[in-house]
């Protein structure tokens, strides 16, 4: 872990407060893509952000935001670049994170229990569900509106790229799961 | 050759594969079956343009290279110039490249190299393109007679572009026939499952002088490039 420096840290919780021009309750630090704050003179800052998805279009609208947050605090000169590596996963967004995506109508990610060993398919001669691509062990997923598991798969993606559209079969509701990368 | 321009070679294969087969998905838009499908396609594509954002960036300007090269110039595999076809065959298409581009990814994500990186975002995405064209294969093929009918006939139409994807590539470093194995035990997993037949006959073309890697492309190609390139060319330079 790098070390910050007092004003790193500030501007960090500046830029970590922008909110998820999607998901307009979550913070971008709790969304976890907000890499590091970099400060290069006294009015000059660079900023890393990560993309959930390679292809997912709010990169842009975030690093506005994000640049304006910043010079709104006073920097006068801020760079946002993206970075890839290590991949985003949906394990880095944040137990509050997560809490608002439920409160907001989105069944959150389910978080992978590292500790635990965790099957994984290997070869072709099942049908893989996707999810245990990343080793994700299979618990139910709750219906954020009714807290009921038994819930079903409508379609694999649904408004954007990261969710799944699914349907809760106690109280019916449609709604979409934030699906584990 | 310098590491360098094979490291462009191959980011320039990858990332035409990704961006025509996007533009290719993208055309489904107001047209799929059912609005669920068309946001599925919609966001599938939305993938493999980051996806070739990224490569096409490794390789030149981006949008140079998208919107002012020549049918010609372009190295995409052929199987992602194939049209759309009936749903069987945007079906059919997605089996065979997203079992390939998953598994390339996964290797490519397991040593160091400059696509390391992206691979390994990009194959958890792939991961579900993946699941989503293999889901949709068991229940065409397994459903009813006219929706196996159909699968069978795009399974089988797009097999002679399959043999492609494992010819070598400058700047990929990989055991092409390992992977070649591994794609084949899978599509061949799958389409059984489905009560289809394995296609039979030759995987690629008769054609020596190549395909789509040496800029050979296929008619429909031409027209998707004019459609695709028209904007940028007749305003040069324009912005929102």
């Amino acid at each position: 872990m790098v070390t910050l420096t007092p004003l790193e840290a500030e501007l960090l919780e500046v830029a970590g407060s922008v909110l998820d021009p999607e998901l307009p309750v979550v913070t971008l630090r709790e969304l976890g893509v907000l890499r590091a704050v970099h400060v290069r003179d006294a009015d000059t800052v660079d900023v890393e952000l990560t993309p959930t998805y390679t292809g997912c279009p709010a990169v842009e609208a975030m690093s506005l935001d994000i640049e304006r947050a910043l010079h709104a605090h006073g920097v006068r000169e801020v760079t946002v670049r993206t970075v890839l590596s290590p991949a985003w996963s949906t394990d880095d967004i944040s137990a509050e994170g997560r809490r608002k995506l439920r409160e907001f109508g989105i069944a959150p990610p389910r978080v992978r229990k590292a500790a635990e060993p965790v099957g994984i398919t290997l070869g072709p001669t099942r049908t893989r569900d996707a999810s245990a691509d990343v080793g994700v062990a299979l618990e139910p997923i709750l219906c954020p509106h009714c807290g009921s598991a038994d819930t079903e798969l409508l379609s694999r993606f649904s408004s954007t790229a990261c969710k799944a559209l699914r349907r809760c079969l106690a109280c019916r509701e449609p709604f979409d799961h934030f699906k584990e990368l | 050759m310098t590491t360098t321009t094979h490291t462009h070679t191959a980011a320039l294969a990858l990332g035409d594969d990704a961006l025509v087969l996007s533009h290719r998905l993208g055309e489904w838009m107001g047209h799929a079956p059912v609005l669920e499908e068309e946001v599925a396609l919609g966001n599938i594509a939305l993938d493999l343009l980051g996806q070739a954002r990224i490569l096409l960036s490794m390789a030149g300007d981006e949008d140079e290279l998208a919107y002012l090269r020549e049918e010609r110039a372009f190295r995409n595999l052929q199987l992602v110039e194939q049209p759309g076809g009936d749903f069987a065959h945007t079906i059919a298409r997605q089996l065979y490249f997203s079992t390939y581009q998953h598994l390339l990814y996964a290797r490519l994500a397991s040593v160091e190299g400059p696509f390391a990186g992206l691979a390994a975002k990009a194959v958890k995405e792939v991961a579900y393109h993946r699941d989503h064209a293999e889901q949709w294969t068991l229940r065409l093929g397994d459903g009813t007679e006219e929706s196996h009918e159909r699968m069978q006939r795009a399974c089988t139409a797009l097999w002679r572009f399959t043999g492609e994807m494992f010819a070598p590539l400058d700047g990929l470093d990989l055991d092409l026939s390992e992977l070649e194995s591994a794609w084949l035990e899978s599509v061949r997993s799958v389409l059984e499952r489905a009560g289809l037949a394995v296609p039979e006959g030759p995987r690629t073309g008769a054609w020596r002088a190549g395909a789509g890697r040496q800029g050979l492309h296929t008619e429909s190609f031409g027209r998707m490039l004019a459609e695709m390139q028209h904007l940028h060319r007749s305003h040069p330079g324009a912005s929102w």
